[in-house]
């Protein structure tokens, strides 16, 4: 299929169309944390720049942002740590050891199901679970349910990437006489790690982005920066700038994931979608 | 001696890597999904009332799936609000990200790797953040939507107030959201067809739309209907950008399965009620993922037997 100039230029506008579809209307939302709040409301584009909205946000008295953000990268990095762990292992003795089939596939299946069914209709049962065994507000009770929330799409993606590894591997060294163990941490594991990369990514992307769970889950010493940004648009005042502010600060790790490893979450959402 | 000794121990330590490697998955599987599953289903036959922070439950039988069958308006507008979302959503993505996949691998585009950043952005930056932009940019008064109009001279448009525009307004959100996600997959699917078999299908065919039609979307289909699937059983899991944009509002305009289930539980506070919309609404989902991954499964199986 070889185009012509006519239809290079025309499939270009397309999607370069598109892609400004996505940065104006950002950008502008974005430009609104730099503005004072009479240029915001009366949709100056160009007017006098301004940090007041950081400094409201951050360290005001009142301000509780960068607790929230904290709380973000807490409970981030621990559900993401043990999630890779957990799946990683599991991936790995689903894909290349014998495993009953009563554990296989009731396992494969429930955790494609789980990972289909809405948040929302878990929420209220976890929230009753927690409250009865006193841990409803704690980091606890918001990384485990960010835990068990992300461990089906770390799982498929890690069976992915096991199964990709060469067969013969795992037999030669079977034969030099490790155990399964073995196996993993000296084989398996070095050569996954790629795969690993990619995982951890976007599970952590997922974690930070969490609405739902955080929400009924946190109290207001462990409340995420999603719901912190949720409420100051639920306030009486809208305080538009400070929103626009929290937005910026809250997608910096997912902008810098993409600079930094846009082939890994590439990668990571295909070989997650296709399962 | 030593040798059988070896081997047994071996094995044994064989047997516990097996379990140690699936257990941690296993147990948070069974406690935080199989179990909160159960607990609900028993919890709807109850009705809670809190009493001094702890709950008091009295058995009312099938009464709250009575009054959800019988009695019930929001949820069920929820219902109908959740279809068409889904629906009208997921077509226009798929529309929308096939095309301009097809036109990208057809025509080349400049700056790939710049272009597949900005389409990632939607995708990682978190819904919250999506609906906050889109509640600042479609506000009546000061959002850039109704600016811009007001630019070539036509007046003020209430994009989430109005009942009968505020969904189409969460639907164009959404569809601005996922179509990058369906671009990027469809452009991957794409990239990876059979270019012998594209090839020899130019003699056959006269026209790029014949080969679009012909040979492109049939080699296309698996994962076409996979990322199909895909995207209708996420956009039933809507509830972020609703909750920030409208909140279901005005009236019941744009009320979604799960935010009538947010509020049930946890702004009315009706454990027991809840508990039996969540038990409806997680039966009906799992019977259309099976019902549509058996669809998706007879179509491949069949496609393979043809060829």
């Amino acid at each position: 299929m070889r185009a012509g100039t006519a239809s290079r230029l025309l499939a270009n506008a397309a999607v370069w169309g598109y892609a400004f579809l996505i940065l104006g209307p950002t950008l502008w939302v974005l430009s609104n944390a730099f503005k004072y709040k009479i240029d915001i409301i009366t949709g100056a584009t160009f007017a006098p720049v301004t940090w007041s909205n950081f400094e409201a946000l951050l360290f005001s008295r009142q301000a509780h942002f960068l607790l929230n953000l904290l709380n973000s990268a807490i409970v981030g990095v621990v559900s993401t740590a043990i999630v890779i762990v957990c799946a990683t292992m599991a991936a790995f003795t689903l894909t290349w050891l014998r495993v009953p089939s009563w554990v296989r596939w009731p396992l494969l299946g429930w955790a494609l199901l789980f990972h289909m069914l809405p948040t929302l209709t878990f929420v209220g049962s976890w929230y009753l679970m927690y409250a009865s065994v006193g841990l409803q507000g704690t980091y606890l009770a918001v990384i485990l349910t960010h835990v068990v929330h992300n461990l089906p799409v770390a799982l498929f993606l890690m069976i992915s990437f096991v199964g990709a590894l060469p067969k013969d591997l795992f037999e030669a060294a079977r034969m030099d006489g490790c155990t399964y163990g073995q196996v993993f941490w000296r084989i398996a594991f070095p050569l996954v790690r790629g795969g690993m990369i990619a995982a951890t990514a976007l599970v952590f992307i997922f974690s930070w982005s969490d609405f739902a769970i955080a929400l009924t889950l946190s109290s207001t010493s462990t409340m995420t920066a999603p719901v912190a940004i949720a409420t100051f648009a639920q306030e009486y005042d809208i305080r538009y700038g400070e929103m626009a502010a929290g937005t910026i600060l809250s997608i910096i790790p997912a902008l810098g994931l993409i600079l930094v490893g846009q082939s890994f979450i590439v990668r990571g959402l295909l070989a997650g979608a296709v399962k | 001696m030593t040798v059988s000794r070896d081997r047994d121990d071996k094995a044994r330590r064989n047997r516990r890597w097996i379990v140690v490697s699936l257990a941690p998955t296993i147990v948070l599987l069974v406690v935080l999904t199989i179990f909160p599953v159960l607990n609900m289903f028993g919890i709807s036959f109850f009705d809670v009332k809190w009493s001094g922070g702890s709950p008091i439950f009295s058995f009312i039988g099938l009464d709250n799936y009575r009054r959800l069958f019988a009695g019930e308006v929001v949820y069920w507008a929820g219902v109908r609000n959740t279809i068409i979302f889904a629906l009208s959503a997921v077509t226009s993505q798929m529309v929308l990200g096939f095309s301009m996949a097809l036109a990208v691998r057809a025509a080349g585009s400049v700056g790939r790797t710049l272009l597949t950043g900005i389409f990632l952005m939607p995708i990682v930056i978190p819904p919250i953040v999506i609906g906050t932009m889109w509640r600042l940019i479609l506000g009546r008064e000061f959002g850039l939507a109704n600016i811009l109009l007001g630019l070539v001279g036509i007046p003020q448009v209430d994009w989430l107030g109005d009942p009968r525009i505020a969904l189409a307004s969460v639907i164009f959100v959404d569809i601005w959201h996922w179509t990058p996600f369906v671009f990027l997959l469809m452009l991957a699917g794409l990239e990876s067809l059979d270019q012998e078999i594209l090839e020899a299908s130019r003699m056959d065919v006269t026209s790029f739309w014949q080969a679009v039609r012909h040979v492109i979307i049939p080699m296309m289909l698996p994962t076409i209907l996979i990322t199909l699937m895909f995207r209708l059983i996420l956009s039933f899991k809507v509830f972020d950008e609703v909750y920030l944009l409208t909140s279901g509002g005005p009236g019941t305009s744009t009320e979604v399965v799960n935010f009538s289930i947010y509020r049930t539980f946890f702004a009315q506070d009706q454990v027991g009620y809840g508990s039996a919309m969540s038990v409806v609404t997680l039966l009906s989902i799992t019977l259309l993922i099976i019902v549509g991954r058996g669809v998706v499964q007879r179509r491949a199986a069949a496609r393979s037997s043809r060829r």
